[in-house]
């Protein structure tokens, strides 16, 4: 067994190299709240609650004791309560609340790096507080006053879940097919009554909070039948008193919770509102916007999910890691000094080419991953250009941070589990939790095919500028940045190989995204087809683009003296991405612009 | 009641160190650095006593180098109200100069307790608590696994071989710290955050009159010898002999 240990080191770097940390703390936002100094002492003491608190009870979740319900009460271990407890005490619960109901205020950046640990210690636990500040947020946008004075200060300090109500039976992706109903309340208190049953709701009923606040999407009568007829309603377990206090329990029960292949530790609940008298909700802003409003926190908790993929591959190696580097298990080959004095796995080329891989695919993501967080930061900056900009990158790299993340997350765990060979099918060595667990996350929030659509479509082939008619102009003029640094890297005496590979992969890119933009609209079917490798594409190249910059950083400072070997090993990290990854990218623009037609090409009855 | 803490930032305890090649020291570059934890402990233990009323202020120090800043950051997080760096750059401090410094700040400070980690993880001296009490002319009282502070003195129970002993002393006096005085406690984000508005102010031994020279010289610091692979006996007739004859251990 390993134990975590946050990788400190790499998130520094990327905040303050690639996700600029410095210009974010001097925005007018942040400037009195928070200092560098300061985050890194929060990086500290986090990273120490993460390894000692959480990380030791993933395992319990998972294979110990995991969520019981018993006639719509659900108990969790004591290790949890525990864990619940103090991570709530300690402050890290409100931390990205809102400082007028408790939170911290901090920068996106720093919140999401503080939010890597807690998921690479353990996704399953995580989860909740996840929820609860999404519920937090679309209240905190979207609510009333009364609502908000009502449940925020509770939420954002944990003593109250929230959680989210989105998914029916027939309505998963598609959310037109969504049937609960809500109803004016018949005492005309301007509550509405709610009927019908959710499913898939993470934390939907758990005993580590006193209460529990549902956010529920449901139909009005006589509503548009299609996403303008759906409104969200908040609906508490508990009714809460004008005093704060806790009163009478509201007509809903969790009917059941799942069997799921991961995140083990975690109640996916069945929610069934309304079998008596209805259950009592109050309407949350307007009505007939709720889609809307779920849609304005989709670009947070998509990148959040994509951040659990970046967490539970940087878990998965380390964990591999360990174990590669305890394990012995025949001579080296082409070492003959191994026969008599045997040395660990580690040193099996093979082993070190998954461990390679494992590693530097993780960085390429954590960067993606932080340049879009910090991009969240900088697109508050006061001057609207630069705004508008980051907003602009916020948008297009959504889908390729949730996507691509999550997507890595699942080879890349399994190449954990392949460093642990037999063993790592069993599961006492614990590998084979963080492959299960990271495989849900490229199907909630929007699964993959989803994030690609979105990627080709929304994003580039549909981005048109009103006034010039520019098409897919954040795409185009990104990739261009890409290439003009790839083509300067290419004339560096050290990187000079890793630049030549980027200036390739950049190229292959640009073809790729000038036929999606083609493409879409006179053969819709065909750019879908390709979709997902497109976002394939983008991740790969624009991962390597970032890693690029980095060994770039990296070297100037090495040059100049410093002696770091965290330096050192990102570039030969980057090189080994630009050498396995970055020369993938010309075969897979051929996918996208050659395959489409083959994917459709086999007529239905013939499957 | 004041309360002076002195606290070593070490090497992070989960760190695996390296002796450097030139045989000069341990290699800390790019090392992880740490509170000592048993200073952690002493820390811990000096805001216990101020949360029950008994202490009233809270003052750590630390002497080395100016990231040592981080260490007493650290300390001001878990509720040390102010702290002290004796910024000594990249001097070799050995026990007899750290003792000397403290007794410098402990005289302008005055104290009426001085709870010390029993030794740091780094060099394993023990001896800076011991030291500084006898510098100062006080009651020393190491090891401490339970400390009360009553009535001008103070109680401790301190773990030795054979059980448990219970010491008096009176006020003021120095404690050193041993590992199951308690647990400490993590830090509170917004405690984190309001660490740096604490005051944190600077010295340096030549403002306190010391002098740190090194008094020790370290001839030379190495790995311990690696593991020789072992070998099989034929029975225990040769087992006997080689105990005997080769490991001359019987």
């Amino acid at each position: 067994m390993s134990t975590y240990a946050a990788p400190l080191n790499d998130m520094r770097f990327l905040m303050n190299e690639i996700a600029g940390l410095k210009d974010i703390l001097a925005l007018p936002t942040f400037a009195d709240t928070v200092d560098a100094d300061t985050v890194d002492s929060i990086l500290e003491e986090a990273a120490k609650f993460a390894s000692e608190q959480i990380d030791p009870i993933n395992i319990i979740g998972d294979r110990k004791q995991s969520p019981k319900w018993d006639s719509g009460v659900v108990t969790v271990s004591q290790e949890y309560k525990d864990v619940y407890k103090l991570f709530c005490e300690n402050g890290w619960h409100s931390m990205p609340g809102d400082p007028e109901y408790g939170g911290q205020g901090l920068p996106n950046l720093v919140n999401f790096a503080v939010n890597e640990m807690w998921r690479s210690a353990s996704i399953a636990f995580a989860l909740c507080p996840m929820l609860t500040m999404g519920a937090v947020h679309a209240i905190e946008h979207h609510a009333s006053d009364e609502i908000k004075k009502k449940y925020l200060p509770k939420m954002v300090d944990g003593a109250w879940g929230g959680t989210m109500n989105l998914t029916e039976p027939q309505a998963g992706s598609d959310l037109t097919a969504i049937r609960t109903k809500a109803v004016p309340d018949p005492s005309d208190d301007g509550a509405y009554r709610i009927t019908g049953t959710k499913i898939f709701i993470t934390w939907g009923e758990h005993d580590m909070a006193e209460n529990l606040i549902h956010l529920v999407l449901a139909r009005l009568p006589d509503s548009d039948p299609g996403l303008k007829g759906i409104s969200l309603f908040v609906v508490p377990k508990y009714f809460v008193n004008d005093d704060g206090s806790l009163g009478e329990r509201n007509d809903l029960i969790c009917s059941a919770i799942e069997h799921k292949l991961g995140i083990k530790g975690s109640a996916t609940a069945v929610m069934s509102y309304g079998d008596k008298i209805g259950a009592k909700g109050w309407l949350v802003g307007k009505a007939g916007n709720g889609v809307a409003y779920m849609f304005t926190m989709m670009n947070h908790a998509r990148i959040h999910v994509g951040l659990e993929g970046i967490a539970v591959a940087e878990r998965a190696y380390q964990h591999a890691l360990a174990y590669a580097r305890e394990r012995i298990q025949g001579a080296i080959i082409g070492d003959a000094e191994s026969k008599t004095t045997p040395k660990p796995i580690l040193f099996h080329p093979d082993v070190r080419r998954l461990l390679m891989d494992m590693k530097s695919r993780t960085e390429a993501l954590r960067a993606i991953g932080y340049f879009a967080a910090g991009q969240m930061d900088i697109a508050k900056s006061a001057d609207p250009a630069v705004a508008k900009k980051a907003q602009a990158y916020v948008e297009l790299l959504t889908p390729i941070v949730k996507g691509w993340s999550t997507e890595s997350s699942i080879d890349i765990t399994s190449e954990g589990v392949q460093v642990h060979g037999g063993t790592g099918f069993i599961e006492e060595t614990g590998a084979a939790q963080y492959y299960r667990d990271c495989r849900i996350t490229a199907i909630y929030e929007g699964t993959t095919a989803i994030q690609a659509n979105d990627y080709i479509g929304r994003k580039t082939a549909r981005e048109v500028n009103k006034e010039t008619g520019d098409v897919g102009f954040t795409a185009r003029a990104l990739y261009k940045d890409v290439a003009a640094f790839a083509d300067e890297l290419a004339r560096d005496a050290k990187l000079g190989d890793i630049g030549k590979n980027l200036q390739e992969a950049a190229r292959a890119l640009i073809d790729a995204t000038e036929w999606a933009i083609k493409t879409y609209g006179p053969e819709p079917q065909v750019a879908s087809a390709g979709s997902v490798p497109y976002l394939k594409l983008g991740g790969i190249v624009l991962g390597g683009w970032l890693l690029a910059k980095s060994a770039q950083i990296a070297q100037k400072k090495l040059d100049a003296g410093a002696t770091d070997g965290y330096l050192k090993g990102k570039i030969a990290t980057t090189r080994y991405y630009a050498k396995h990854w970055l020369v993938q990218a010309g075969a897979i623009a051929r996918e996208i612009t050659e395959g489409g037609p083959s994917v459709l090409g086999l007529d239905e009855p013939l499957f | 009641m004041k309360v002076l803490v002195p606290v070593k930032r070490v090497v992070d305890s989960n760190t695996k160190v390296r002796a450097k090649a030139d045989e000069t020291g341990v290699d800390l570059a790019n090392v992880k650095m740490s509170m000592n934890p048993f200073d952690e402990i002493a820390v811990e233990e000096a805001v216990r006593l101020k949360e029950k009323g008994v202490a009233t202020e809270v003052v750590v120090v630390s002497c080395g180098a100016s990231s040592s800043q981080e260490t007493l950051r650290t300390a001001l997080a878990v509720g040390a109200d102010r702290a002290i760096l004796v910024d000594c750059g990249d001097a070799d401090l050995q026990p007899l100069a750290v003792a000397k410094l403290l007794k410098a700040v402990s005289d302008k400070e005055n104290p009426q307790i001085i709870i010390a980690g029993k030794q740091a993880i780094d060099d394993d001296a023990n001896q800076v608590g011991q030291m500084l009490a006898a510098l100062q002319g006080w009651p020393q009282v190491t090891f401490a696994s339970r400390v009360d502070v009553a009535d001008g003195k103070v109680k401790v129970t301190r773990e030795i071989d054979g059980g448990l002993e219970t010491l008096e002393a009176s006020l003021p006096a120095v404690i050193t710290a041993d590992l199951r005085l308690n647990e400490p406690r993590y830090a509170k984000l917004p405690d984190v955050m309001k660490a740096k508005k604490r005051p944190l102010d600077t010295t340096t031994p030549a403002e306190l009159g010391v002098n740190v020279t090194p008094r020790l010289k370290t001839l030379k610091v190495s790995e311990p010898p690696k593991r020789q692979g072992g070998g099989k006996v034929a029975d225990v007739a040769d087992l006997v002999n080689k105990l005997k004859n080769e490991a001359k251990v019987i």
